[in-house]
Order: structure tokens, then C-alpha cells, then sequence
């Protein structure tokens, strides 16, 4: 039984990297992600955690930092957010492709323009295919937990893989939560120290990084999906030993009041907390309404998926990112094609909502609800639609 | 001459026997950065780590799965070589302070091309060397972007044609000066910093040994000459550097705690013309443009001259006796 606290939510994710007892952390300034990282650099300060902190000039020098302290096998971690996430963008494709098991962790934000601090997931679904496994949690206990499963997820030799864990900007990152805080022991005996196979050393020169020609690109690239694939099993046994450990469990997805549902809610993060109060209320009334919840977003859970929604009539699914010209939301979209092959696959009625900070209220949900419900009875009449938009 | 055939015999054997980066890579012939690569893994020796920047002598080194490189090596991208070698570094002092790395030192060598280093790497660079990582930088300055083409960076020289910047009728190639890079690092405060050129073997390798056994950050800003981009004859690269040392157009020098030393004080220069003459990048040239040329070298040249005479009057650095 771990030791029961009142945290903000930033902070239980320090703790985490602390326990996880992180060798490395480069980073770089950005609101809301800040508090993670300052605390970290305190933590060195004071002693507490026996890390090299390197504060960085740039979120591009923070990621390459961190492929250096990971490519001679420390354990490393970041965090950033939007703009920040944005800057990283090319080296978060190297960091995959060579197969660096860095952890970090993303306080979701909106992309600028116009300038946004607050809080959507755009800044994480434009990088959705840059190669790293990413998990979106709702609560700080879950932040915590998730961030020390990170590590050993990323690290185990058949992953290799880096890892993003999404915490919603503010709305989770800066609330204060009761969380359990696990003692040191209890972490050590789950996550051992970071042992890597191929590292930059001396006595056993490797090379990292070379050039790839047309008649071996392809090649690499398939290793590369096949190993991201195959960590979904990796992610299920590694939170089976975490639930034996810690008592608390977690799936791919999260389903609440679904068995018999007709219309489910599908989205990923902090809000899910108030969809569930929304599907209390129309159980209350009767109606059948449940709640899919997405913690792993990639590698995507297509068997997962189909398990959770294949049986009601219709998905709503509330995107908190929109694809310009695109088909709405990224979480719409996906759906849609996992479902695709289903002999008559629910309706997926797309929702774009809680852009840059905008609440997605109890209300939100239920009108939400109401449309999908009639787009069941009448059929599509646009491929998504932008909810609470001021008129 | 007798002194001649004498060094000829003994420098080889004074030289360390490894060759660190592996004959047989895809360099074009008569490459001056290749040259410079490997006297620098000469001197640097089998304890060493590069992290390389994007640019010819990554991709030259590289093909996968064949590699030249007899030490570890790394690349990530283009302009990040000063930000990647920063976590090696930072992931070697933990690893070794947590007894999980072997022990004693590792000499972590970040090497990037003029582009990548003095236009798209200028900020990590920076970044790297204000946070004192315990590192070397060197660039390796062929004055364009060859990689991709002979495009102009901000190091290119005056006159110089480049494809984006090619001589024509209303041209005469660079418009602008060289960017002062070594002058902009020194800026920087390192303990150790030169100017030098493979085609001063002993001088590029004992400055090598003296960057990489100087605590804190250290720089060398090595002239590449480039026959391919430059247009030169392929045997002539060794001759390029020394006609841009002889002419003053690439001075050797090294700054040590603030403290600039010429290594080759030049009394009788020869003239740019000399230097300029065999490179295709310049035979547009006309007499005029060549004595503009000459002016810069000349003030320039002068100003290192009385910046080496003040510096040698100045009070001694906590480093000196
Ligand atoms: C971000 C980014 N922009 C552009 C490039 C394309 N690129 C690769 S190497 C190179 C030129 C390298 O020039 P330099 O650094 O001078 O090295 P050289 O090849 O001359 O040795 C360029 C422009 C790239 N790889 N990455
Ligand atoms: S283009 Fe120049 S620098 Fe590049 S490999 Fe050829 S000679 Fe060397
Ligand atoms: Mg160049």
C-alpha cells in the first residue's frame, strides 16, 4: 500500500521519473509542462534524485540531448507541450528509428495560430505517426502510475520503442489530486535499472545512425512498425504486473456502463471524467449510453476498439484536435477504419470540442449524444461537426 | 632537402598507427574533409565517441550496413551534433558517477560541416558550449553546403560562386563576407579554442590532443579544402590549405583563456591571387574584385597580428606560469 497524497498532477509525474530513478533529463520551458521539469531540476538540486539535468536552449537540442544520454544507456527522460512538442517534431522520427527508449511526457496544448496555452490535443495528433508508443491518461494516480510503466515498456528488448505519456494541459496537469504515492522498494522491484544492449561505448564500437539506402529502407521501417505493433502485447503484461503489484489495472481501453450500450462516447484524457458523470444521467433516464474510453493511441488497439464499440449502434467521438481539411478529428477517422471491416460497423458520428481550453461540459456531451442519436435515424449529413462553436 | 627525406621517415613513425576511420568510404577523391576526419581520429584515439552532423562526411561514412567508423559513432540530424554530443556527455558522467559505464575518460568529439555549424547548428552549438559540457567541436569548413550541392552557407567567401549564389553577368557570386565563426565561439569564453587545416598535419593533430585533454568546452575550426565544390584539381587539396595559410586567407591560430597566438606568423604573405587562382569558384574573378579581396585579407590579417601582440603584453591567465 503506497503512501496516500495530495498532489498536483505535474508534480506525481516528477515523482514517478524520481522513483523511476531517471539518469537523465533535458528539457526545455513550455506552459503547462513546466512544473514537471522544475521539479525535477529540484529534486537534483536537493539531492534527491542523482541525475544529470541539462537544461537545454531549445525543445530540437532537448529531444537530440536526449537521444545522446539514451544512445550510451541512461535512462531518459523530457517533457514539453505544443510549440515545444512541434520543435521536436523531426528529431521525435530519429528518436524511434533509432530504437531510443526515452519517456516523455506531454501536457497536451493547443498549436499557435492564433497563440494558445491552453488545452486541446493537437500538439500530440500531429505527431501521432512519428513512430513513439503514446498513451493519454485521465487522472493523476493514473500520470503516476503510467509514467514509471513507461519506462519499463519502453525499455524491454523486444520494445525499444520511446514513449509518450499525454497528460491534458492544465485541466490535468495543474490540479491538485489524492493520489498513492509507491515507496521506493515497491518501484524498484517493478522497474530494474535500464540495461541497454547497443550502446555508445569504446570497448564495443557500434555505429548509429547511418545512412539507409532504397534497397534497405523499407526493410528497417517494417522492423521498426512490426516492433511498435508487438508492443501492444508487451504494454498489456507489463500493467498485468503493475495491477498484481499495485492492485490498480489498466487496459488499452477503458469501457464504463457499455455492455448494453446503443450510443457510446469514445475519447481519450482528462474529460472523460465528465463524460461519465453525462452517461449517469441518461442511464438515469433510461437512455443507453456508455463510455469507450482510448488510453493507448498508438501502437492503435484495433482488436481493442472493435471489442469495446462493435455492438452498439452508433459512436460519438469527441476530438479534442482538428485535421484541417481533413475528416474532423484523428480519433474519428481511426475509428472509422478500424470498424470499416465489420460486417455492419456502428455509425461513427465525429465531434471536434474543447479546442484551446474551451470546457466540454456535462451538457456538451448530451447534446452530443442527441445528434449522434439522430444521425443513427437520419442518416450522415456531414462527416464531422464542430461542437460548441459561438454563433 | 636532406631535412626533408628526414621528416618524411620519422613523422610517420611519431604518428599513432590506428586508422580510426576505415579506408574505402565513399569520399570524393582528393577530399580535404576526409583528410582532416581522419588525422583528427589519429590524434583522438580508439577512446573516442563522434557524433556527426549531416553533411559529407556522414553520408560518405555511413551507407548502412557498411560503416567507416572504427569508433562508436552516432548521427541524429543536421543541426543538433553540439546538442547530441551534450547528452553523451551528460550520459557518461552519470553512468560513470552510478559505476555503469566503463571508467576513465572519454574524449566526445562532435563534428559538423560549415552549414551545419555555422548557419542551422550556430544555436545548439551555442547552447553546448555555454552549458560547459566537456566536449570538442570541430567544424569542418568546406565554405558551402557540398552535401547537397555546392549551395552557399554563411561561411562562403567573398567572390565565391555557389549554385544559389552563381556567378553571371550581374554576379560575382557571394555577395558578402565570410561569416567570423571561430571569432563568434570564441565569444563563448572557452578554455581552448584553433584555427587549423589538414594540410598541417602535426599542427591539426597536436591541437587535436590539446582540445580534447582541455577540461570544458573546446573548438577547432579545421579549412577543408573541397575539390569538388571548390573546383580544384583532385591532387591539389594538401596545396589548397597551405597556399590559404600562406596567403593569410585562413590564418592558424589558437585562443587559450582569452589569449589569441598566431602559430604561422606569416612575414612575407603570398598573395590571394596565388590561392584564388586554381579554384574554379573564383575564375570570374577580375583584377579589381581580387585586390578587394586582397584589402580584406590584408586589414584582417593585420588585426590578428596586433590582437597577438596585446594579448602576449596582457597580465598571464590563472593557466599560464
Ligand atoms: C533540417 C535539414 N535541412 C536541410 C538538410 C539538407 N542537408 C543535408 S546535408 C546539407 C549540407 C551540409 O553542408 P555542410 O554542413 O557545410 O557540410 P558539408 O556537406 O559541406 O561537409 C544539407 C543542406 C537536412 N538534412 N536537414
Ligand atoms: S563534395 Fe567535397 S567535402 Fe564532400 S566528399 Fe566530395 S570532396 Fe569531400
Ligand atoms: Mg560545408
Amino acid at each position: 500500500m503506497g503512501e496516500r497524497v495530495g498532489l498536483e498532477v505535474s508534480l506525481a509525474v516528477s515523482e514517478a521519473v524520481k522513483l523511476a530513478r531517471a539518469e537523465a533529463v533535458a528539457a526545455y520551458p513550455i506552459t503547462p509542462q513546466t512544473h514537471i521539469v522544475e521539479e525535477l531540476a529540484q529534486m537534483v538540486a536537493d539531492g534527491d534524485l542523482d541525475a544529470e539535468f541539462v537544461m537545454v536552449e531549445s525543445e530540437h537540442s532537448a529531444m537530440s540531448a536526449c537521444c545522446g544520454t539514451s544512445a550510451v544507456g541512461a535512462r531518459t527522460f523530457t517533457a514539453t507541450a505544443s510549440q515545444g512538442l512541434a520543435l521536436m517534431h523531426e528529431v521525435l522520427f530519429i528518436a524511434s528509428g533509432l530504437r531510443l527508449p526515452i519517456v516523455m511526457a506531454v501536457a497536451n496544448r493547443a498549436l499557435s495560430a492564433p497563440l494558445s496555452i491552453w488545452g486541446d490535443q493537437s500538439d500530440v495528433m500531429a505527431e501521432r505517426d512519428c513512430g513513439w508508443i503514446q498513451i493519454f491518461v485521465e487522472t493523476g494516480q493514473e500520470a503516476f502510475d503510467q509514467t514509471v510503466c513507461a519506462f519499463r515498456i519502453a525499455e524491454d528488448p523486444r520494445v525499444l520503442t520511446p514513449m509518450i505519456v499525454n497528460i491534458d494541459g492544465f485541466t490535468l496537469s495543474h490540479v491538485v489530486e489524492p493520489l498513492e504515492l509507491e515507496s521506493q522498494e515497491a518501484i524498484d522491484g517493478f522497474l530494474p535499472p535500464f540495461s541497454a544492449q547497443v550502446v555508445l561505448d569504446p570497448d564495443r564500437p557500434v555505429t548509429i545512425g547511418p545512412v539507409g539506402f532504397p534497397e534497405l529502407y523499407t526493410e528497417i521501417k517494417k522492423q521498426q512498425n512490426e516492433a511498435l505493433l508487438a508492443s501492444h502485447q508487451v504494454i498489456v503484461e507489463v500493467w498485468k504486473e503493475w495491477a498484481d503489484s499495485f492492485g490498480r489495472e489498466y487496459r488499452p481501453v477503458e469501457s464504463y456502463r457499455a455492455e448494453d450500450a446503443e450510443v457510446l462516447i469514445n475519447l481519450a484524457g482528462a474529460v472523460a471524467g465528465t463524460a461519465r458523470v453525462a452517461v449517469d444521467e441518461m442511464r438515469e433516464e433510461g437512455r443507453k449510453v456508455g463510455l469507450v474510453r482510448t488510453r493507448l493511441w498508438r501502437p492503435y488497439p484495433f482488436a481493442d476498439m472493435r471489442e469495446a464499440v462493435g455492438s452498439a449502434k452508433a459512436v460519438a467521438v469527441v476530438d479534442r484536435a482538428l485535421s484541417f481539411g481533413g475528416p474532423g478529428g484523428p480519433m474519428a477517422s481511426e475509428l472509422r477504419g478500424a470498424l470499416y471491416p465489420l460486417a455492419s460497423p456502428p455509425v461513427v458520428a465525429g465531434f471536434v470540442a474543447g479546442l484551446g481550453g474551451r470546457d466540454i461540459t456535462v451538457g456538451d456531451f448530451r447534446a452530443m449524444v442527441d445528434e449522434t442519436e439522430k444521425i443513427v435515424s437520419e442518416g450522415y449529413t456531414h462527416e464531422y461537426r464542430m461542437h460548441g462553436v459561438r454563433e | 632537402m636532406a631535412e626533408k627525406t628526414q621528416s618524411a621517415e620519422f613523422i610517420p613513425r611519431l604518428l599513432p598507427p590506428w586508422e580510426l576511420l576505415a579506408e574505402g568510404h565513399r569520399g570524393c577523391q582528393g577530399c580535404g574533409e576526409a583528410l582532416a576526419l581522419r588525422q583528427i581520429l589519429k590524434a583522438a584515439g580508439p577512446d573516442t565517441i563522434v557524433c556527426s552532423a549531416t553533411g559529407c562526411m556522414e553520408i560518405i561514412t555511413s551507407p548502412y550496413p557498411e560503416t567507416a567508423w572504427r569508433i562508436p559513432w552516432i548521427h541524429v540530424a543536421f543541426e543538433n551534433a553540439a546538442a547530441v554530443a551534450s547528452g553523451v556527455e551528460a550520459g557518461i558522467k552519470i553512468l560513470q558517477k552510478h559505476g555503469r559505464y566503463r571508467e576513465g575518460k572519454v574524449n566526445i568529439i562532435a563534428i559538423g560541416g560549415d552549414g551545419g555549424t555555422a548557419d542551422i547548428g550556430l544555436q545548439a552549438l551555442s547552447g553546448a558550449l555555454e552549458r560547459r559540457h566537456d566536449f570538442t567541436y570541430v567544424c569542418t569548413d568546406n565554405e558551402a553546403y557540398m552535401n547537397t550541392g555546392i549551395q552557399r552557407s554563411s561561411a562562403t567567401p567573398f567572390g565565391a560562386s555557389t549554385t544559389p549564389s552563381p556567378a553571371g553577368k550581374e554576379s560575382i557570386g557571394q555577395r558578402t563576407e565570410k561569416k567570423d565563426l571561430p571569432m563568434i565561439v570564441a565569444a563563448h569564453n572557452l578554455p581552448y579554442l584553433a584555427t587549423a587545416c589538414p594540410s598541417y598535419p602535426l599542427d591539426l593533430m597536436n591541437k587535436t590532443r590539446r582540445a580534447l585533454s582541455t577540461e570544458g568546452p573546446t573548438y577547432l575550426h579545421v579549412l577543408s579544402p573541397c575539390p569538388t565544390g571548390w573546383r580544384h584539381p583532385i591532387d591539389m587539396a594538401v596545396e589548397m590549405g597551405r597556399l590559404a595559410v600562406e596567403s593569410g586567407v585562413f590564418p592558424l591560430y589558437e585562443i587559450i583563456d582569452g589569449k589569441l597566438r598566431l602559430n604561422v606568423e606569416m612575414n612575407k604573405r603570398r598573395p590571394v591571387a596565388e590561392y584564388l587562382k586554381p579554384q574554379g569558384r573564383f575564375r570570374h574573378l577580375g583584377p579589381e574584385q581580387i585586390e578587394e579581396i586582397q584589402r580584406f585579407v590584408n586589414e584582417y590579417y593585420d588585426r590578428l597580428i596586433y590582437r597577438s601582440q596585446c594579448d602576449a603584453e596582457a597580465p598571464p591567465t590563472p593557466h599560464e606560469e
